[in-house]
């Protein structure tokens, strides 16, 4: 049982949570994630990347979207309350070293898996831009740390309610014409990634992803999180959660990612029902 | 045909009146009818995950048990990986004191409910068994497996199970990774002799494979559970959701948290694929998956559980072992209309058991052998809708000694399918390998240990069950959780 510690609402949709779990926190490092289960013999289990780690407060921070009806759950726990079980870190973390020239991308929820990515690539003595975007304003997080940390930040969103109207492939290309970075980092919906990794690939630039596939154990037994990187099939649990952003077959990924879409949505219903959220409201 | 547990007993009962006061000889022993498992009807079961085999009845057990001729030369002893004192425990079956039974058994293997029905025993100590040799039929053995089920049973359900004295505590802590069926025979060990004994397990739930690959129809989890509480009774502690190698290494386990020694036990957890074209459209799953979907994730409890299960019309299943039957079976049950179990070589040859391919037939379950797939292929959603399979045919034997299958150019033929499931095997998982120096494996990726000791190459680490034999059985697992705890406790004592 990980105790939660503090708790704070980011957006509509989005939740920071601070757990007590000292042994991951000691242990986990950049680009790691950790698998929790709640809800009993029936709860799934799901991965969530970690946002960062308190040592002294032996304590790791999550920040999630409420989509199904794990991070539902999570979402309508308190501090003092606990999760049941939760296993990391797990993946290998980040291969954070001096490149010079470093790009940030983040999209959506996936600014705050990135945000200890940017802290360690500054730390290693990186130049760090930040390229951060979102649906709509309300959906932006994290914009105040990451504007502490990195030398330059760049705000996109879709509707243009703030910053730039544009996606976050507009500046990235920008950047690799007039500026071009020495490796680029993309964490964000998979779709994103995609097209952030193809924007890149034309001027040859070392680019890493974080894939976050369907998951069980996350340590390497059943193989649900296995995509195709340069031709070979790899373990996103074991092998990444990061891999060169060129050599991923995203269309497979994209399509093992849709696997059980129309249970989901199903379950997605029915966790609105039992626990009595509205439609919308997360 | 299938007969009823009632009919199945009545018949027993019948004949134990008969032979009651009757002073048998060997060949009357011999001849007496070998006791069927009493089954829920195929029609039925497949419509549930419930246990298939109900176990012997009072009066089967005891019949069954005057099959026994007590040899005097035993040689079904020499065939069991855990030398239990078969015909000792059998004479007491026979005489009805199931609790003295089980007693005898506890004394080399501390899982008779679990071995009874998982152990493979027609390869084992019933492959040695007189009966079946005088009956010229290894099917005609007594049924060594069925009666340590029932007393096992009947130990548990009545309370008859003791907790085995502990030693004074020794001041020394141990670290058992993993919880599958060699770590626990190896805690319990290390925890008689008064050793702290910790348990890490990665998963939320323990027992490991007994728990998240065999499924319940098999092994019904609720003994699981009864066994793991035999150990937290006994005083060990079990740590769910810990990873070591990940969590902590084995050498902080052992330089900063004090562990005086490790036991890993961490089994042979990373799936096999064919390394053929369409292996990663959607619908393809390891064996692994789909059964731990099932059974650790308890996903066939629909509209109950959160993780879901791919829905599945045709299914074809890849290999020939115990988890390929699993696998077959849990699909049927999961309501597949179509399961077919494709292997390359033919019946004789399957690894699985042969209780296992008897029950899947009565299922349902269909076999293609000599059949191997070349190719998956899928719609434009990439959801599968067939697989190409070619078929062989068997030339010289290799290296297992089983007659290599070749495939015959020009018969290459798609079927419908969609669902492909992969049971080929498992290697070892190379997580603890990879954050431990000092650590040697093999080509596989297996543990290498001392045969007689289970010592890794690396100072106060031992190894055993799957990590170290490859993809085994449980008994074996067991056998070498016993064989390295007797070891560790050796070097425990000799500790300054």
């Amino acid at each position: 049982m990980n105790k939660i510690l503090a708790k704070q609402q980011l957006s509509k949709e989005v939740f920071r949570m601070e757990i007590e779990a000292p042994e991951i926190a000691e242990a986990r490092n950049p680009g790691q994630f950790i698998i929790l289960q709640m809800g009993g013999d029936f709860g799934e289990r799901i991965p969530l990347t970690i946002a960062n780690a308190d040592l002294e407060k032996g304590s790791i921070t999550l920040i999630f979207q409420a989509v199904g009806e794990t991070t539902h759950r999570l979402a309508l726990l308190e501090p003092g309350d606990a999760i049941d079980n939760l296993l990391g870190p797990l993946g290998k973390p980040t291969d954070i070293k001096k490149y010079g020239k470093v790009v940030c991308v983040g999209g959506g929820i996936g600014v705050a898996p990135l945000f200890p990515i940017v802290e360690g690539m500054k730390k290693a003595g990186n130049e760090v831009t930040v390229i951060m975007g979102a649906r709509t304003k309300d959906l932006l997080i994290m914009e105040e740390e990451m504007r502490a940390t990195a030398d330059d930040v760049i705000v996109v969103t879709d509707d243009g309610s703030y910053g730039r109207k544009a996606l976050v492939t507009v500046p990235l290309k920008e950047l690799c014409e007039e500026d071009k970075p020495d490796c680029v980092v993309i964490i964000g919906p998979p779709v994103m990634m995609k097209f952030a990794a193809l924007t890149t690939k034309p001027y040859g630039i070392h680019t890493i992803v974080s894939l976050n596939t369907i998951m069980i154990d996350g340590t390497g037994m059943c193989g649900g999180c296995r995509v195709t990187i340069g031709g070979e099939t790899k373990f996103v649990c074991v092998d990444g959660p990061e891999f060169d952003g060129h050599l991923v077959d995203w269309d497979n990924m994209l399509l093992r990612l849709g696997t059980y879409k129309s249970e989901e949505a199903e379950a997605h219903h029915r966790c609105h029902i039992g626990l009595h959220i509205k439609e919308g409201e997360a | 045909m299938h007969i009823t547990k009632e009919t199945l007993d009545a018949q027993a009962k019948e004949l134990l009146e008969q032979l009651k006061d009757k002073t048998l000889s060997p060949r009357d022993r011999a001849q007496i009818p070998l006791q069927e498992m009493p089954t829920q009807a195929p029609e039925i079961r497949v419509g549930n995950m419930e246990e298939v085999a109900l176990g012997y009845t009072d009066n089967q057990v005891r019949l069954e048990a005057m099959r026994c001729l007590q040899c005097k030369n035993q040689p079904c002893i020499a065939g069991c990986p855990v030398s239990i004192d078969i015909p000792a425990f059998i004479a007491e079956a026979a005489k009805g004191d199931y609790g003295k039974s089980v007693e005898i058994i506890k004394k080399s293997s501390l899982l008779p409910s679990i071995c009874g029905r998982v152990c493979p025993q027609e390869a084992q100590c019933q492959k040695f068994c007189t009966v079946g040799k005088m009956n010229k039929d290894v099917e005609q053995s007594v049924s060594i497996g069925r009666i340590e089920r029932y007393v096992a049973d009947y130990a548990r359900e009545h309370d008859l199970e003791k907790v085995p004295p502990i030693k004074p505590e020794s001041g020394r802590k141990v670290a058992v990774v993993g919880s599958g069926p060699a770590s626990i025979s190896a805690a319990a060990d290390l925890r008689r002799e008064g050793h702290t004994v910790v348990m890490f397990e990665a998963l939320h739930k323990a027992g490991g494979v007994l728990v998240y690959g065999i499924p319940e129809f098999r092994l019904p989890k609720k003994i699981v559970e009864h066994e793991l509480q035999n150990l937290k009774d006994m005083g060990v502690e079990i740590r769910p959701n810990y990873l070591v190698g990940k969590t902590r290494k084995i050498t902080d386990l052992m330089e900063r948290d004090g562990f005086d020694s490790v036991f890993v036990g961490s089994g042979a957890g990373l799936p096999r694929f064919l390394g053929i074209e369409g292996e990663n459209y959607v619908g393809v799953f390891s064996a692994n998956e789909y059964l731990t979907r099932s059974n650790l994730m308890k996903a066939y409890a629909v509209g109950k559980a959160q993780t879901p299960l791919y829905q599945s019309e045709k299914v074809a299943v890849f290999g020939g072992g115990n988890v390929a039957m699993d696998a077959a079976r849990t699909a049927k049950r999961l309501g597949a209309e179509e399961v077919v179990v494709v292997y390359r070589r033919t019946e004789v040859e399957m690894p699985a058991r042969r209780e296992e391919v008897n029950h899947a037939k009565e299922e349902g379950i269909k076999f293609l052998f000599l059949h191997t797939p070349l190719k998956i292929t899928a719609n434009e959603k990439g959801r599968v809708n067939g697989v190409e399979l070619i078929t062989c045919e068997l030339g010289e034997p290799d290296a297992s000694g089983r007659r290599r299958p070749v495939e015959i150019s020009g018969t290459e033929k798609v079927y419908d399918f969609d669902t492909a499931i992969i049971a080929i095997g498992n290697d070892s998982n190379p997580l603890i390998k990879a954050t431990t120096d000092g650590i040697e494996v093999n080509r596989r990726g297996n543990f290498i240990v001392n045969e007689e000791t289970c010592k890794t190459t690396l100072k106060g680490v031992y190894a055993g069950g799957d990590i170290v034999l490859g993809a085994a059985t449980v008994i074996l697992a067991m056998g070498q959780g016993r064989k390295a705890a007797k070891a560790m406790n050796a070097y425990l004592k000799d500790l300054a």
